[in-house]
């Protein structure tokens, strides 16, 4: 076992909240089309209040800090948060789109001793990037920032989510990060908006173009195996938690409200209301969260993918039931392997046509 | 063997977990668990304390050792962190830098 593993392990078994995903704005300088936030301030934390967030997660026993939004250098004091978390000896890591970050910006983090930037970018063509993102010089100034960071030596991920308005550039994004000599990331998921507006959804790649990409050894490693039908899950698969979202991790908006995951919007919590170890401790909505094993899941359990699927519990709640599957997972897992899910099972499909709904068992309607 | 000062670099992440300390280096992502002894050197590396006086005064007395062989567990410990840009050593006092100000530069 790694000594990550190992770590990951012990803040398990401790109840630790070893990694958080603090938004410390929805605000952008972007629009881009398949975002699923909403961009208006609607009453954002101030400074002080993001540092006594940092003061009660240090306390908490949290290492892994992962800064992002909307847009982090729209906030004016965001320098101020990083250098706050950095004395406090957060491990940090950055999400951002780097229009605004030049030379100075990134002496300033590399000074401040940050450990990963991940920086989103749609296509290495300018004119697909920026419809997406629709700012114009969008692309140019992103590539910018990146030959910013590379030279202060900073790591940087170079994460490409992949839809329909961009589905046949990631090959000439990921050449585009090979020449930058950065770290290339990509991700077909695509969420509703955070106000429960599904329309985006339909931004998504097909179903067809999940199988091809599934059988790219570039992206997936080794396609063959990648691909291979599950094994029967056993006990250890049926005991196993459904991921680490609030059991180890936790999100925390803007506003100050904690969820699990930022892609699991259960409310549990705000900060503005309560210390975060009393939520993190004691919140219902956690606990719920934290009872629930695979072998727990209705349908999921009696999948023949529960022990290889990447089924996301907040996506299953986004579609009405936590405990049900993930529609997106059921995709995945169905183009991956050919093998139809139990949740396909139930509705009565073998093949992907026509979309996807989520299969509320009986058990939990009742 | 001539004095070394030890000082905590800023470019790591820590925290105390069970007990243990994790140290962390965002320069190579290298991960360290420090055992107890390592830790009280590692929470009394200010830059201003001599080694010898850490070992004599923090370690010795917490753990009941001699202060030769805590000495020598010291050095090789320091050793392997600054190889790793954990921990600065220099035979001169070293000046904590506040992570992000001008002067770290
Ligand atoms: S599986 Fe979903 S809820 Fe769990 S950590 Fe990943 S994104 Fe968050
Ligand atoms: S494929 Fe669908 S039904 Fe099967 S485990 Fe994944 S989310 Fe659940």
């Amino acid at each position: 076992m790694s000594l990550t593993q190992n770590m990951n392990r012990r803040a398990l078994a401790l109840g630790v909240p070893w990694a958080c995903h603090l938004d410390i704005t929805y605000r952008c300088n972007e629009r881009c089309v398949h975002c699923y936030l909403e961009h208006d301030d609607l009453g954002e934390m101030t400074t002080a209040e993001i540092k006594d967030v940092l003061d009660q997660l240090a306390q908490a026993g949290t290492l892994f800090l992962t800064l992002s939004g909307g847009e982090i250098f729209m906030r004016r004091d965001f320098f101020e948060i990083l250098e706050y978390a950095r004395r406090l000896l957060f491990n940090v890591r950055l999400k951002t789109n780097g229009v605004m970050i030049r030379q100075p910006e990134a002496e300033r983090l590399l000074r401040l001793g940050v450990e990963q930037i991940q920086i989103s970018v749609y296509s290495h063509r300018a004119e697909v990037h920026d419809a997406i993102t629709k700012l114009p010089g969008s692309l140019r100034r992103t590539i910018n920032a990146i030959q910013f960071l590379k030279s202060q030596g900073l790591n940087i991920i170079l994460a490409n989510v992949l839809m329909t308005a961009n589905r046949h550039d990631h090959a000439g994004v990921r050449a585009l990060a090979r020449e930058l000599g950065v770290t290339y990331s990509l991700d077909p998921t695509i969420t509703p908006k955070i106000d429960g507006d599904r329309s985006i959804l339909n931004l998504r790649v097909s179903g067809s173009e999940l199988n091809q990409l599934f059988r790219e050894d570039d992206l997936v490693g080794d396609a063959e195996q990648y691909c291979a039908p599950p094994p029967p899950p056993g006990e250890d698969e049926m005991q196993a938690l459904p991921c680490h979202a609030g059991h180890t991790t936790i999100y925390i908006s803007p506003y100050g409200d904690v969820f699990p995951c930022v892609q699991f919007p259960l409310p549990s919590g705000n900060v503005r209301r309560q210390k975060f170890i009393d939520i993190w401790q004691n919140s219902s909505a956690l606990k719920d969260v934290r009872s629930i094993r695979v072998k727990d899941l209705p349908v999921c359990s009696t999948c023949s993918h529960a022990g290889t699927c990447s089924r996301c519990p907040g996506l299953a709640y986004m579609e009405g039931n936590m405990r049900g599957p993930s529609t997106t997972d059921c995709e995945k897992s169905y183009q991956r392997t050919g093998i139809p899910s139990a949740n396909m099972l139930r509705m009565g499909r073998t093949d992907s046509s026509g979309a996807f709904v989520q299969i509320q068992p009986l058990a939990i309607l009742n | 063997m001539s004095e070394r000062y030890v000082l905590r670099s800023s470019a790591i992440a820590s925290r105390l977990l069970g007990g243990e300390m994790m140290v962390m280096s965002a320069t190579d992502s290298t991960f360290f668990t420090l055992n107890e002894v390592a830790t009280t050197i590692w929470q009394a590396a200010d830059g201003h304390t001599p080694l010898s006086e850490i070992v004599t005064k923090s370690v010795c007395r917490a753990f009941e050792v001699e202060p030769e062989t805590a000495l020598q567990d010291a050095q090789s410990f320091i050793d392997k962190l600054s190889g790793h840009g954990i921990l600065l050593v220099s035979d001169q006092p070293l000046e904590l830098q506040p992570a992000g100000s001008p002067e770290a530069a």
